[in-house]
């Protein structure tokens, strides 16, 4: 893999060539992902360990967003003699962009970083290669099966995240802070719409969830077969997943205005 | 065998948790949750301006919701707007001469339609025109018109131009 390179190697040339090799990991796994329809019982293997295992992580997380927002949000509107829009708030910043992304983040640290784990240890102890001496196709069966689950798994945890969040809000501003019921869900009805806010939030949650599966489906492909690279591919993928995710969340935003 | 039934038991489940959520979402808390199910009936309204009304924006007769726009077009012919209004099928007994004026809930809150009922014997049909309509209320026309005009109680009848010169330069003035 990494032969003896005639120049030392330059920066922008590896991080330029890390992207086209995952690009066109991506094409391979979306060209094998009609063969691992085949193993439809590993993606379904794949969707409990990486989406349903994760639930107690996201319900945990997303109750405790949505009480901090509940909180400060309520501080800030106090100021304004606004607490009646606490929940159009809460809501509108969950669905548009904290259920997301906070979601993507968590995710990448518990289902991607383990992905690349078992991938790397595959590489590392030459089971892909036996697979490939197998004539099994280890992108049909490894890696499409991880990349599906992934998209399959993050819209599904994001709302999960979202409704945790908005009953987290609900429990800080109505029963602690005593808001009124009534106000706090019909001001939330009348501003929210369900095609801008949470249709376009869970597009955003399908885009993160390809993009932090193929990274860490990526990162565990092309490990170094070593104990260390198996560590380094691992950190890689929360730090690339996490750059990722915000980047493209800002250019989805611009687009899904 | 057991165990792998039981992962896909838990699979279906966690997919069914996640799509109760979105759906959760979808109807309770956005503005599906008061968007009436029954059946309805369109007015129209012709406005010279629409100002900031929206689309689904309500319709409402003595504060109460009856119905939301459905559609804000421009009628090239007469370039005024067009607002098609859908309303719910149990308010069906508006007199046809009630009058539709865009209101704004709050002084920056969001624009409605607010319906005033008239005195008339006869009701809308399906389809029918408001004869009285009275536009948005522009808060920029509202404050271009008191500062050519000033206070009434200094200036009585004379909008002198050049009264209102010599104040224009210092403006500009200040601003460098």
């Amino acid at each position: 893999m990494s032969a003896v390179r005639p120049k030392p190697p330059s920066m922008i040339g590896d991080a330029l060539a890390q992207v086209g090799a995952c690009g066109l990991f991506l094409l391979q796994i979306l060209a094998a992902v009609p063969r691992s329809l085949r193993h439809i019982r590993e993606t379904v293997r794949q969707v409990w360990f990486t989406g349903a295992m994760s639930l107690v992580i996201i319900m945990t997380c997303g109750l405790f967003v949505g009480m901090v927002l509940g909180l400060q949000l309520y501080y800030v509107l106090s100021i304004f003699g606004g607490t009646a829009a606490l929940g159009t708030v809460v809501s509108l910043s969950m669905y548009r962009e904290l259920g997301p992304v906070v979601t993507a983040l968590l995710f990448a640290g518990r289902a991607g970083t383990s992905i690349t784990a078992e991938i790397g240890l595959m590489r590392a102890t030459d089971q892909i290669a036996a697979m490939e001496m197998m004539a099994v196709d280890p992108i049909a069966y490894v890696a499409a099966p991880r990349f599906l689950a992934g998209v399959i798994a993050m819209p599904l945890l994001a709302c999960v995240f979202n409704a945790l969040g908005i009953f987290g809000a609900h429990l800080v501003g109505v029963s602690w802070l005593g808001l009124d019921n009534g106000t706090f869900w019909s001001n939330m009805t009348s501003s929210v719409d369900v095609w801008k806010d949470v249709v376009n939030g869970v597009w955003k949650s399908v885009a993160f969830g390809a993009v932090v599966a193929l990274i860490a489906v990526f990162q565990g492909y092309t490990t170094a077969p070593t104990s260390e690279g198996v560590a380094y591919a691992t950190t890689r993928t929360v730090v690339f997943s996490s750059i990722v995710v915000l980047a493209l969340d800002f250019v989805m935003t611009a687009f899904l205005m | 065998m057991t165990q792998r039934r039981s992962y896909q038991i838990g699979t279906g489940l966690f997919i069914l948790l996640g799509f109760a959520a979105l759906a959760y979402l979808a109807t309770q808390t956005t503005s599906i949750a008061n968007f009436q199910q029954g059946p309805s009936y369109t007015l129209k309204a012709r406005f010279s301006n629409v100002g900031q009304l929206k689309l689904r924006a309500p319709v409402k007769v003595a504060g109460v919701r009856i119905g939301s726009v459905e559609s804000i077009a421009l009628d090239p012919g007469k370039l005024d707007a067009l607002v098609t209004l859908s309303i719910d099928k149990r308010y069906a007994e508006l007199p046809d001469d009630s009058s539709a004026a865009i209101f704004t809930s709050g002084l920056l809150g969001d624009q409605y339609v607010g319906v005033q009922p008239g005195g008339s014997p006869e009701m809308f049909k399906d389809g029918d025109e408001f004869v009285l309509t009275q536009s948005s209320m522009q808060l920029e026309d509202l404050i271009g018109k008191f500062l050519v005009n000033g206070s009434p109680a200094q200036k009585p009848a004379q909008p002198e131009p050049d009264a209102a010169k010599p104040a224009s330069p210092s403006a500009h003035d200040n601003h460098h």
